[in-house]
């Protein structure tokens, strides 16, 4: 009898060292994923606080110099690189006025079409509903010359609109509003219309604040999205004054010499990248929601 | 499914609708349906004349060595970018769904290059492989090896891959944890009772409960190395060296914004939409099966 305790005593601690030596191991290859995710954005962190000539000279340093300050300022009013393209000061407002504009105006668009397909009934309601979906079919990229034509004979180049309104239709944000408002239950629309509130009064007082978690989730994601357009203002933009930061970035690289200001060319990388992230983690509990409901 | 209480109306529901149907017309039905026409037309590069040359342009398009090249290499490229991105998500996912303590910080400290935009992951990328000025560029030359992404076309490709891969590890990362915490403690206990290995366990049991979130992330991954990481190529190697990281949509890009070959690009237009709604076929009924299982 004793002995079989002790022998499950013996296995019981056999057991709780094999899960710490599990844990000890997960947390090893967790904390090796977090530096190589994590290496990239320190590197580039370091580099935006050195003098220019001494990352020129490639004496890549490991810890943050002294220059950080003036390298910073550089970047933010007057441009990084050696052609000092553009402030990022310019070009973060303009990232940033894109970016909320996109969001913003494919919610907007999106919540009325799905009011539209769910809580009426009208000709051509799936027609409408199904041409809204096709476009998931027909990315920027598939289409390029095109609708860079559209953009010319509508003269929208080089125009904060033809940044944004190409951009803000939305089939996945109206699939999950349609879905969302499916689950409305009826009962509240029969109290609107006996209250004798009308469609868009219903709208207002009802679907909207019910929506604003939905909304909220889908406004992370989909100014990520905006923020980190690439071929359209890369197109549609060759006014320096609307240029944005993620292109103006890679093009104050140009074809990567070593010879550039390097220093703060970092500095505008970390710049471009701190709003989005700002917003990731910040907003991480309606960030993932958004990012796993939009894939549904 | 539908309401069984609406609202009555006749103009309005047009009217809310308007906005998103116009801007879809617009700048998604009239220049899709422009690319096909144009596919199927031969202009001179100031549009000033074109002729009808029926499947003339795609006939041109497959025929050419630098089209098949960049098939070759978009194959190449979306086939590392997915395994890549969807190995080390879905083995970091496995570590951080044991029960350890702060993984929630891990959670935190891994989704957040989903943030970093393709173009600047690039950036960040040739700040430690450029061979004069990166860390790890320097290093891999100083051990002997001739390192220059810029003259190379296999590094330069090696390069865009690990790029484009390292953004969308959170992304995978996100769904596989998703996945791994919603498969009952019971599966997994009884496996255990059976005196399963740990690694047979995962294979024989969590993996095939996996399954359709991995086929549902390999499509999408598939569909982001294929689209979305024009970014990552133009910032990183605009292509080159010698059009060895050029996949199909840079080619679209290059033929017709820089040659203004709008014929050729239009038939790859053409094909690359295909490609899309293949693609999203896929995935829609991948999703379907999700619901049912």
């Amino acid at each position: 009898m004793r002995a079989l305790a002790e022998d499950g005593a013996g296995e019981a601690a056999a057991q709780a060292g094999r899960r710490r030596r599990a844990a000890l191991w997960a947390h090893g290859w967790l904390a090796l994923g977090v530096l190589v995710f994590a290496l990239p954005i320190w590197i580039t962190l370091v580099g935006s606080t050195h003098d220019a000539g001494t990352i020129g000279r490639g004496e890549v340093p490991l810890l943050p110099g002294s220059h950080a300050v003036e390298n910073y300022a550089t970047a933010w009013a007057e441009g990084g690189g050696r052609f000092r393209t553009t402030a990022a000061a310019a070009m973060l407002w303009n990232s940033a006025l894109m970016a909320l504009l996109i969001a913003a105006g494919k919610i907007a668009i999106s919540l009325l079409s799905a009011y539209a397909v769910v809580f009426f009934s009208f000709p051509g309601r799936m027609a409408f509903f199904w041409m809204i979906f096709v476009t998931l079919m027909l990315p920027v990229e598939v289409r390029i010359i095109p609708t860079f034509q559209v953009m010319v004979d509508l003269s929208l180049i080089n125009t904060m609109a033809g940044l944004v309104v190409p951009l803000v239709a939305s089939a996945t944000a109206t699939l999950l509003f349609r879905q969302f408002f499916l689950t409305i239950p009826d009962e509240y629309v029969e109290a609107a219309k006996m209250d004798g509130a009308g469609p868009l009064r219903f709208f207002r007082d009802v679907v909207v604040p019910l929506s604003v978690t939905n909304i909220a989730a889908l406004f992370v994601i989909l100014f990520i999205y905006g923020w980190n357009q690439y071929l359209w203002p890369l197109l549609v933009v060759n006014d320096r004054s609307l240029e944005t930061i993620v292109v103006g970035l890679s093009k104050m690289i140009g074809t990567g010499d070593a010879q550039n200001e390097w220093n703060t060319i970092m500095a505008t990388a970390v710049l471009a990248m701190l709003p989005p992230v700002a917003v990731v983690v910040l907003m991480q509990r309606w960030f993932v929601r958004g990012l796993t409901e939009t894939e549904k | 499914m539908r309401r069984r209480v609406i609202f009555r109306g006749k103009v309005l529901p047009y009217l809310l609708l308007a906005p998103q149907i116009a801007v879809t017309l617009v700048f998604f039905f009239w220049p899709a349906a422009q690319a096909v026409r144009q596919s199927l037309l031969r202009e001179d590069p100031f549009g000033l004349r074109s002729e009808f040359v029926g499947l003339e342009n795609f006939r041109a398009v497959l025929a050419d060595p630098l089209y098949l090249n960049a098939v070759r290499n978009t194959a190449v490229f979306a086939a590392a970018v997915a395994g890549i991105a969807l190995g080390a998500a879905l083995f970091l996912a496995v570590q951080a769904d044991k029960r350890i303590r702060g993984a929630g910080v891990y959670k935190t400290l891994l989704i957040w290059p989903y943030a970093v935009a393709p173009a600047v992951a690039a950036v960040l990328w040739l700040f430690l492989f450029h061979p004069s000025i990166g860390l790890i560029g320097r290093a891999l030359n100083a051990a002997g090896m001739a390192w220059d992404y810029k003259l190379d076309g296999a590094q330069a490709m090696l390069l865009v891959i690990v790029a484009a891969a390292w953004k969308q590890v959170s992304y995978n990362f996100i769904f596989f944890l998703a996945g791994l915490q919603s498969i009952p403690a019971s599966v997994l206990e009884a496996a255990a009772m059976d005196g399963a290995r740990p690694a047979y366990r995962f294979w024989t049991v969590v993996f095939p409960l996996l399954s359709p979130t991995t086929f549902f992330l390999l499509v999408v991954n598939l569909t982001y190395a294929f689209f979305d990481t024009f970014g990552v190529i133009h910032a990183l190697t605009g292509g080159g060296p010698g059009k060895a990281t050029e996949t199909l949509i840079y080619k679209v890009y290059v033929d017709g914004v820089q040659n203004l070959n709008f014929g050729g690009s239009a038939a790859q237009s053409v094909i690359l939409m295909a490609i899309v709604i293949a693609l999203t076929a896929v995935q829609f009924r991948s999703i379907e099966r999700r619901v049912h299982y």
